[in-house]
Order: C-alpha cells, then sequence, then structure tokens
C-alpha cells in the first residue's frame, strides 16, 4: 500500500493509484474534464492538476500515480489560479452560447466556468477566428467544432472502446481539432452514429440530433394519430435524468408520462422484440437445419443477430463478407414500425398516411436506422422520428409534468403486451437468453433448464461471453438436433464485436449464434442514455433490467398473447411471406474507408 | 560565481581513431562506463540538462530484455543548428557514442531520430552508418543502428513525443511518470540523448573524466557547441568552454551594438544589455541547448517576441490546455497591446497567464513558452507597447 | 492528383506493416509526390489496417506529410526569426514575382508551390530556404531567382 496525505489527511491506497482516485476516497472532490471511467487517461485539459510539495510544476491529479511519502494540496492559490486560467483558456476557444446550447444545464464545462470563471474574463475570445465547422450531416447526432474543448474523449471512445475510429485528433497547435477523415461529413465516414461519443462529450460539441419539435408538431396535429413505442432499456434509465438514482424502474410512469405528452397511443417495443424472438429463434433452427441436416452448403452460420443498428452499419463498412450471416429480423423498432402502420392501422381501422409512429431509444444509430431507405415496408417512413431517451425527459419537463408523483399506467392495446424475455434485450446476453428460453422450448418441448430461467452464463459485463447448451430429448419435429451442442457468444461494445468477428474470420470461432450489441453494457450503456455513464452506472441499470423481467407474470417471448393473436390474424407463422414482406430486412456493403 | 571566460575548445569536432576509443569503451564494464560520465558530470547538451550518467545508470537498472538507445537529432529549437553540422562532420562519433550508450544500459538497438529538415544528409549518414556497422562488426560487438525521419514537427524533439512519433502517432508529450528509463520507446527503457552528448560521451570514454572536468564550472562541466546567429559578424558553428558571463560572449561575437541576447532559442531566456555582465551562460545563469541568438539596436522586441509566439501557436502539439490555448492567447495579447486596442497593463495578466503555463502545461514546450515572453516582456516593456 | 498505383504497396513491403511503418510509408509517398491524396492516404489505411482518420490526424501533426495538393517543387521559405531578420520578405517576393503565385499556392502547371515554414537550422546563413529536400542558404534576390530558373529548366 501507498500512503500519502493529501491536504493534510493521510490516506493508504494500492500502487497504480492515481492522485485524483486517492483524493476521492477521502472524499476530496478535484474536477476533471478529459479524464472519464471508462477511457485510458489522457491528462491534456490539466484542470484536475494539484500542488505536489517539492515539485517544480502542478502535477495533473488523473495522470499522477500516487507515489509513497507524497504531499499534495487540491486547493491552494496556486492551484485556483491555474483552474481559472485553464477554464477562462477553454472558454476563449469555445462558442459559449449556453442559453441556446442543447446542452444547457447539462454541461461539464458550463458547471466549471460556474465554480471557476464567472463574471469578467480576461482573456480575448478567440471563437470568431477560428472558422468552426458545424456537421449536421448525420441523421444522428450534430458535431459542432465551436463548442469542442479538444479533450479527446469521444476520439478515445471511438478507439477505444468501439474500435472504429471514425474520428482522430487533427493538426497541431491552433489548428488542432477532432476531424473525420479529411474533414469528410460524418454521415460519409465510418461512423456507426452508436453515439458513444455524445454520451461522453463533456460539452455540447457532440449532441443527439432532435426531433423533439418535429414530435410535438405530430402530437399538436388533430389529423395526426401519433402512436409512440419505448424500448426496453429507457425504463430502466429515464428516471435519471428526472431526478432518480441510476437504477430506479420508472415504467408505469413512464408510461403515464407519454399519455400525459399527448400521443394517441403509448406501445411497446417489447412486444415487437418478442416477435423478434419468434423471427430469428425460427430464422436460426431453419439455418441450423438447412445447414447440419441438408447439409447446405450456401447456408452462413454462425448467425449474428441484427437489432443493434451501430453493430449493423459496424459490420457492413467492416466485415461486409459476414452480411449473409446476420439474421435478417428487422430490429424491435423497424418490426413495430412496420407494423405500426399495417396490422395496428387495420385493426383500428387508420389511414396509415395518417399514422406518425415515434419511437423513444436508449439509441442515436436508431435515428439512421429509420432513416434507412429499407425501412419503408409499410409503404411509409414505418418509423417517422426517433427520440432519445434524453430527449423523452425533455419533453416530459418542457410539458411540466411531476413525474415523480405521477401514476403508474399500463401500455396500450395491441402491441403493448410484452414478457421478461423482451425486457432483456436492453442488456448483453438478453436476446441470446430471450431465445434460448422459446429455442429451447420449441426443440424438446420442455422449459430450459437453469434456475427460474435465468440464463446466467449469458449474463454479466465480460465484454466476450460464451457458453455451449446441450440439446436433450427433442420433439419428433426437431430429432435431428437430439445431442447437438448449441455453442454461442455474445460480445457487447464495438471493440468486443471486433475481436469476435477477428475471431471468426480466423476461424478460431464455431459458435452457431452470435449476440452483438453496438455500446457497452448492451442498450442500457446506449448513446441515447442519460449522461453520465460509467460501469458503474450501467451495472445498476442491467440490475433493474434483470428486476424487470423477474417482475413479468410471463417471461418467455412465445407465451406473448398478442404475438400469438398477430401470427394468427395476420402474419399466419414466424418467417411467412407475410413477415418476409414486413419484418425481415437486407443489408448494404459500405466502403471501409 | 565561476567565470572562466570565454575559451574555444575543440573536442566535438577533433578527429580521433574511433575504433580505439571503441574498444577501450568496450574493454570497461558496464559500471565503469556509466561511473566515468557520472564522474565527468555531463549534463545534456540538448537543452534540458539532466546528468547523462544518473540517466544511464536509471536505465540500466530497469531489468528488461529490451532497451532501447535513442538519438535525438531532432534539433528543431530555432537558432540551435550545432546538431546538423555534429552529424554531418563526425557522424561516426555520434554512433559510436550510441553503441557505448547502448553497452552502458544494456541496448543492443540505437534508433537516431532526424528531422526531416536534413532529410538532405541522409544519403550521407547512410554510408557512414555502413561503415561505422561494419567497424563495429570487426570489433566483435553486436549493436545495430536504424534512422527515423521527423516531418516538421518541432515537439518531437521532446524526448516522449519522440518515441510517438517513432511509433506511428501524432507526436504528443506522454504523460510523466513513468520516465523514459522506465518506459520509453515502444514502452521499454530508453535512454534518449542529444547528438551533441553521445559525441561528448565517447569524447569523455577518449580522455577521461578527469580531462573534462578541467573544463567549465561545478554546475556546467566541459564545454559545448554553440550556435551562434543574429546580429553577429561572425555567425556560425562554436565550442566553448562553459561558464562564461554573456558579456564576455557579446564581446567576442557581438556587433558593437548588441541590445539583447537570446540564450536557448525560443523557449530560453533573453538577457538584456544591462544584465550581460552578471549573467554566467550554463546551468547556473541561463541554460542553452547551444543557440545563441543576438540582437542590436536596430531590432524590435516586438517582432522578435510576436516570431517566437508565432512559432509555438503552430508548433504546440495542441494536446494541452495552457499550451494550446495559452499560445494564442499570448500571441493576440500583445498583438491588441501593440494596436493600442487593449491597455498596456493587460501585459500584467499576459505574465499571471504565462507563469499559469509555467507551471500547468504537460510538457517542456508549454512549460518554457513563459520564458522568452516574460524575459522579452520584461526587459523590453516599452517596445512592445509603443 | 497523382495515381497511388503501387506505390504503398511497394512501401508497405519495404516497411512493414506495423503502425510503426506508418510515418516512413507516408514519408516514400510525399518524396515520391510531395503530397498526400486522399486516396493515398485509404491506401496506407487498408494496409496498415487502421482508419482512414487516423491516418489523416496523423499525417495532419506533420507539417512535411502535406494532406493538400503539392506542385513537383515545395519551396519552404523559413520565416523564423533570423532569416526574417535577414531579408526572408525579400525572398518571398522574389519568388512571388518570379512564380506568380502567393504563399500558400501552388502554380497552376503544378511545378511550384509556396509556402512559409518554422526554422530549418539555418540561422548562420539565413536567410534559408528548402526546395524538397535540400536546403539553399544565405540568400539574395538575385541569388533565388537563379535558384528557381534552374528548377524551372529542369
Amino acid at each position: 500500500m501507498i500512503n500519502l496525505l493529501i491536504n493534510n489527511q493521510k490516506v493508504s491506497v494500492p500502487e497504480g493509484t492515481t492522485v485524483l482516485a486517492a483524493a476521492k476516497k477521502l472524499k476530496i472532490n478535484i474536477p476533471t474534464l478529459c479524464n472519464h471511467d471508462d477511457l485510458c487517461v489522457a491528462g491534456n485539459c490539466r484542470v484536475c492538476v494539484v500542488e505536489q510539495k517539492g515539485a517544480r510544476t502542478l502535477i495533473a491529479s488523473c495522470a499522477t500515480p500516487a507515489t509513497d511519502g507524497m504531499e499534495i494540496n487540491t486547493n491552494t492559490l496556486k492551484v485556483r489560479n491555474a483552474r481559472k486560467h485553464i477554464v477562462e483558456l477553454l472558454l476563449s476557444e469555445h462558442r459559449s452560447d449556453c442559453t441556446k446550447c442543447y446542452k444547457n444545464q447539462n454541461c461539464e464545462l458550463q458547471s466549471l466556468a460556474n465554480e471557476f470563471a464567472f463574471g469578467d474574463h480576461i482573456l480575448l475570445d478567440l471563437v470568431e477566428d477560428k472558422k468552426y465547422n458545424i456537421d449536421r450531416s448525420s441523421p444522428s447526432f450534430v458535431k459542432d467544432d465551436s463548442k469542442c474543448i479538444r479533450c479527446q474523449r469521444c476520439v478515445r471512445t471511438c478507439s477505444e472502446l468501439q474500435s472504429v475510429s471514425a474520428i482522430a485528433v487533427a493538426y497541431k497547435g491552433a489548428h488542432q481539432k477532432i476531424s473525420s477523415f479529411h474533414d469528410k461529413p460524418m454521415s460519409h465516414v465510418v461512423c456507426t452514429n452508436c453515439g458513444q461519443c455524445v454520451n461522453r462529450c463533456p460539452t455540447g460539441a457532440l449532441v443527439e440530433k432532435t426531433y423533439i419539435d418535429q414530435v410535438w408538431d405530430a402530437i399538436y396535429d388533430p389529423d395526426k394519430h401519433v402512436v409512440v413505442q419505448t424500448a426496453p432499456a429507457v425504463r430502466v434509465a429515464l428516471g435519471e435524468d428526472l431526478g432518480y438514482d441510476p437504477g430506479e424502474r420508472v415504467t408505469g410512469k413512464m408510461v403515464n408520462a407519454l399519455k400525459q405528452l399527448g400521443f394517441n397511443s403509448v406501445l411497446d417495443t417489447d412486444f415487437s422484440a418478442d416477435l423478434t424472438i419468434m423471427e430469428e429463434g425460427t430464422e436460426l433452427l431453419v439455418r441450423l437445419k438447412k445447414a447440419l441436416v441438408d447439409g447446405d452448403k450456401a447456408i452462413s452460420l454462425p448467425m449474428f443477430t441484427s437489432c443493434s443498428p451501430g453493430w449493423i452499419k459496424f459490420i457492413e463498412h467492416k466485415y461486409p463478407e459476414y452480411l449473409p450471416n446476420l439474421s435478417t429480423c428487422k430490429s424491435p423498432q423497424q418490426m413495430f414500425g412496420a407494423l405500426a402502420k399495417t396490422y395496428y392501422a387495420k385493426k383500428r381501422n387508420l389511414d396509415p398516411s395518417k399514422i406518425v409512429s415515434v419511437s423513444i431509444m436508449p439509441c442515436t444509430a436508431k435515428k439512421f436506422e429509420a432513416d434507412r431507405p429499407e425501412m419503408r415496408a409499410s409503404g411509409f417512413k414505418d418509423v417517422d422520428y426517433v427520440l432519445t431517451t434524453r430527449e423523452l425527459a425533455v419533453m416530459i419537463k418542457q410539458a411540466g409534468l411531476d413525474f415523480r408523483n405521477l401514476e403508474e399506467a399500463k401500455y396500450d392495446s395491441f402491441m403493448g403486451d410484452s414478457t421478461g424475455a423482451a425486457v432483456i434485450f436492453g442488456v448483453t446476453g438478453g436476446v441470446m437468453e430471450a431465445a434460448l428460453r422459446t429455442a429451447y422450448e420449441i426443440v424438446t418441448g420442455r422449459e430450459i433448464p437453469f434456475g427460474n430461467l435465468n440464463i446466467t452464463p449469458v449474463r454479466g459485463m465480460d465484454g466476450v461471453k460464451e457458453a455451449t447448451l446441450k440439446i436433450e430429448g427433442c420433439v419428433d419435429a426437431w430429432k435431428f438436433l437430439e445431442g447437438a451442442e448449441l455453442k454461442v457468444a455474445i460480445a457487447h461494445g464495438l471493440v468486443n464485436a471486433n475481436k469476435i468477428m477477428k475471431m471468426v474470420k480466423d476461424g478460431k470461432a464455431s459458435y452457431h449464434f452470435i449476440e452483438i450489441m453496438g455500446c457497452p453494457g448492451g442498450c442500457i450503456g446506449g448513446g441515447g442514455q442519460p449522461i453520465p455513464t460509467n460501469m458503474e452506472i450501467r451495472k445498476k441499470r442491467m440490475k433493474a433490467i434483470y428486476a424487470e423481467d423477474e417482475h413479468m407474470v410471463l417471461r418467455k417471448s412465445h407465451e406473448n398473447p398478442e404475438v400469438i393473436a398477430i401470427y394468427k390474424e395476420f402474419l399466419d407463422q414466424p418467417n411467412s411471406h407475410k413477415s418476409h414482406e414486413l419484418l425481415h430486412t437486407h443489408y448494404v456493403e459500405r466502403d471501409n474507408y | 560565481m565561476e567565470n572562466k571566460g570565454l575559451n574555444k575548445v575543440d573536442l566535438i569536432f577533433e578527429k580521433i581513431d574511433n575504433r580505439e576509443v571503441l574498444e577501450k569503451a568496450f574493454r570497461m564494464s558496464r559500471e565503469e562506463i556509466i561511473r566515468e560520465v557520472l564522474d565527468s558530470g555531463l549534463k545534456g547538451r540538448g537543452g534540458a540538462g539532466f546528468p547523462t550518467g544518473m540517466k544511464w545508470k536509471f536505465t540500466a537498472a530497469e531489468k528488461s530484455p529490451d532497451k532501447y538507445i535513442v538519438c535525438n537529432a531532432d534539433e528543431g529549437e530555432p537558432g540551435t543548428f550545432k546538431d546538423r553540422e555534429i552529424l554531418d562532420r563526425v557522424s561516426n562519433k555520434v554512433h559510436g557514442g550510441m553503441a557505448i550508450a547502448g553497452k552502458a544500459i544494456g541496448a543492443k538497438k540505437g534508433i537516431v531520430y532526424l528531422r526531416g529538415e536534413y532529410r538532405y544528409l541522409l544519403p550521407k549518414l547512410m554510408t557512414e552508418l555502413d561503415a561505422f556497422q561494419k567497424q563495429i562488426k570487426e570489433i566483435g560487438y553486436d549493436f545495430n543502428i536504424e534512422y527515423r525521419m521527423g516531418s516538421g514537427a518541432y515537439i518531437c524533439g521532446e524526448e516522449s513525443a519522440l518515441f510517438e512519433s517513432i511509433e506511428g502517432k501524432r507526436g504528443e508529450p506522454r504523460n510523466k511518470p513513468p520516465y523514459p528509463t522506465v518506459s520509453g520507446l515502444f514502452d521499454k527503457p530508453t535512454s534518449i540523448n542529444n547528438v551533441e552528448t553521445l559525441v561528448t560521451a565517447m569524447m569523455i570514454m577518449k580522455h577521461g573524466a578527469k580531462n573534462f572536468t578541467q573544463y567549465g564550472t561545478k554546475d556546467s562541466r566541459g564545454s559545448k557547441v554553440f550556435s551562434v546567429s543574429g546580429d553577429t559578424p561572425t555567425p556560425g558553428i562554436f565550442e566553448l568552454e562553459l561558464g562564461m558571463t554573456v558579456q564576455q560572449f557579446v564581446n567576442e561575437f557581438g556587433d558593437g551594438d548588441t541590445k539583447a541576447v537570446q540564450v536557448g532559442g525560443a523557449s530560453g531566456f533573453c538577457v538584456p544589455r544591462k544584465k550581460f555582465a552578471e549573467t554566467i551562460i550554463g546551468f547556473e545563469g541561463v541554460p542553452t541547448g547551444g543557440s545563441m541568438k543576438l540582437f542590436n539596436s536596430s531590432r524590435s522586441m516586438y517582432n522578435v517576441l510576436h516570431n517566437y509566439l508565432d512559432f509555438f501557436t503552430e508548433e504546440s502539439c495542441g494536446q494541452c490546455t495552457p499550451c494550446r490555448v495559452g499560445c494564442q492567447q499570448l500571441l493576440k495579447g500583445v498583438e491588441k497591446v501593440k494596436k493600442g486596442e487593449a491597455k498596456s497593463t493587460y501585459l500584467n495578466e499576459l505574465i499571471k497567464l504565462a507563469d499559469t503555463m509555467k507551471i500547468a502545461a504537460k510538457c517542456g514546450l508549454g512549460q518554457s513558452v513563459g520564458n522568452a515572453f516574460k524575459s522579452i516582456v520584461g526587459n523590453f516593456r516599452e517596445e512592445i507597447i509603443y | 492528383m497523382y495515381q497511388v498505383g503501387n506505390l504503398v504497396k511497394e512501401l508497405s513491403d519495404k516497411h512493414g506493416r506495423a503502425r510503426e511503418s506508418l510515418m516512413p510509408i507516408l514519408q516514400g509517398i510525399v518524396q515520391k509526390h510531395n503530397y498526400l491524396t486522399d486516396e493515398a492516404m485509404v491506401e496506407v489505411a487498408r494496409e496498415l489496417d487502421i482508419s482512414a482518420a487516423e491516418v489523416y490526424g496523423t499525417a495532419s501533426f506533420y507539417t512535411f506529410l502535406d494532406t493538400q495538393v503539392k506542385g513537383k517543387y515545395v519551396i519552404r521559405v523559413c520565416k523564423t526569426i533570423t532569416c526574417s531578420m535577414k531579408g526572408k520578405s525579400d525572398i518571398i517576393e522574389t519568388l512571388e514575382e518570379i512564380l506568380k503565385i502567393k504563399v500558400g499556392e501552388t502554380t497552376p502547371d503544378s511545378q511550384f508551390s509556396l509556402i512559409e515554414t518554422n526554422c530549418i537550422g539555418w540561422c548562420h546563413k539565413a536567410p534559408a530556404i528548402l526546395i524538397n529536400e535540400m536546403p539553399y542558404t544565405e540568400l539574395t534576390s538575385e541569388k533565388v531567382s537563379e535558384i528557381i530558373k534552374d528548377y524551372m529548366q529542369k
């Protein structure tokens, strides 16, 4: 253990602990900007400088390991003056139109300015000379360089967590900036629109592209019937933007809030998640049969899940030769959208051209997904507007709702029923678990042999997880699978997706089915979720998702009564012609550079 | 304060039998080589002045099968051109110094990082390197040197930025600790030494530490090569004993009208005429990597300062706030004052900012921008304002 | 615009495909073509299996790894203090006159680019310029005119 003094208080920490972390142990708060729990140390903003006795200069507490006998002071005049200077320097390069900024009151730079740099600024405003660029090309987010403070969190996120590096630090000195390849629009580079950078940007330099006004317009339009769907991961995170601690489930209040906002019908993406399991599970079993029994060489295994639009764009760019391995199933959002303007319209006797379909997603990539030209199976844009969890919180605030004191409400019908298997789509391993719960039962006629249906090997935050399931006692139709070992793997965060894809490519993976989610932790860690994010917060959201699952009466997708009904009334059976028309899609090979 | 006066020395460019010195060094143990260099009191000749023997000792102490000796030939400090001259004239001694350093620290691999501006030297250096490698093979010593080129980035002279550059990345300085002796190039223990330092070390092997300590002062042992430019009738390269005053230097090199000497380049200090006599050139006074620029009374010190600040604004790597934005603020700030758009007292605010840069910037570049700024504004305030 | 052809592959074969080879490869392209086209950077990214943005980010850090179009002869005029004191402006003026371009521009025939650069290490022989790799020192307007005329003959 290392013993040191911080502000004259003794503290012991393990070797390798930073001064910042040691101070935290003493509940001494040192401000930071470039530092982020999920990312490697940068030490470049210098906001966290502290004074070390005997040192010539101040030291960056985030980047300096504690050493024995160190004496640190975090609040000397020297430190305060330096910090004030540093914050003012950052502000001098930053377009401080705070009252007009989307991140107003949710901005780390603004908070620091409140503490250190209020009142008159001595330094010169450099913004006007900079000819900053604002990139609005992506349907998912806006990159406004005039708000950028070059902390490089976005660059580290894109590289370390997502292994995409669509953005990098370019040029040097006064011209240094965060840039795509040769300043191309973000819509024209390898960006997956995952929004993890948006989630970690301390200012308004990277924000989701918001469609709040368009949604309000639709709600207020008497000619329009506005349906809204909510993704599984939203209900365990929305509370964070409305004063709750991470990990609080606010499903009922959220549903009520959506009704109060004026949506004509409040429905659940969980319904179409259950439907996805029927379609995707069947697809997997069919592929397995064709490959294993019929010996059809054209069948691509392993099959990859296709729910995560960040992952989809990633594989389209990086591993297009594996597009045939992707499940052809649309994501639950898009299945819902296609059904909203067909099945739902028919059942409710509505003109589909008058339906506005809105989704609330933990995701920024879903905005891109909804815009894809393939997503018009209903003859209209299947999902008109995608809002993030954060945007919904903004709408709730705009409407003046007292969220905490709202009564809990239930989803409308139809396309509002769901099972526990659907809600776990929100975490890494969840789609796999839901699929196994159903597929195993279809094949064997028995419940999957895990206590309380909790398939623990596929759960948790390990970057890559794998499991093997021996299939025994098959029903007649699936006898050919008797004794087979189903090998599955799960990855979350594109850096782990990349790892698995390399294994697959090198022939080092003998999996049948692989679940991949683009974001760390799955959708609970999505780019559209409340800010901040870190492992602790994601674990709390994950716990809440599993609690939500256990709390449901039905836990298996094939038991969802509305799912049973839609096959009876409309789709016929999984992978039917109609299903293929509405619920399945194809993918596009994209350039990797 | 010791004052040795101005004495010309011929050590760096002295013609020697390379092989003889190398064979002598290779007969010594690692400890003996390091002891000799420690005893000589040699401090790094790139400007920072870290004791070379200590650097070698620390690197030698690391238990790693892979270590590197890196020769810093990214001579970018405005006003410095001695390393180019040394490489041009006595590259065999640079290579020899690297081999000796390699023996001392236990490195089999040496890399010379040569600034892109000197690429024209490369064909000649390659020929000379071939001859050197042949020679060392004949001696029966296993050591290989490779050249890596810079591509126009002053900051790559900073040791950790230089490593990043060799590793194929942007030349952005790293956080320290860890220091290069523990984790340097490719995260291996690395001793990085300036061109001249390596040659000096070789000459210490030849003549012995005792001989070396006869020259210079307690804090600044030996002699070093100075790059003299600006308003002087005799610009060029001069090897001088350390420990002279700026006055003595000006007496030799000035044009009779010298009003200031910039010692140590853009990141160094400006010494005004009234302080010539009291200022020793060396680590006890104004340290320098060799850059000596003389300015006579026809020169505007505002222009000098503006030129330096423009240089730093472009050459900062840009990663840390104090340096990236601080340089821009100092530059725009003096422009405003000069134009009368800001009060002269604004210079006081800028001096405070320069002080913050000195203690809060990530690396030596940002920390030293304040040197030139404060010494020029401090000594020539009227010229900045009017 | 030039075609990179096999150059990137050849350079990658020569220097290897690890990240540390990035600089030598980019330098090799620039030596031949004086600047990096988007196509060249993409090819490098492909060979080294890194993102194009990273190649661009690294290249743009280095003044000599130009990502904007440059002529066959890149004239870099040192603008740091000694050269500035010793007549840099006259040299620029002369060059602008001969080449009929301004600093930062390239001649329409893509032969010459004129740019300013920071200290190139010839302060004792100021003013100095680099034409591609070659330094020319102690310049006067006459001297620099002669030099450029020689290049025009090449």
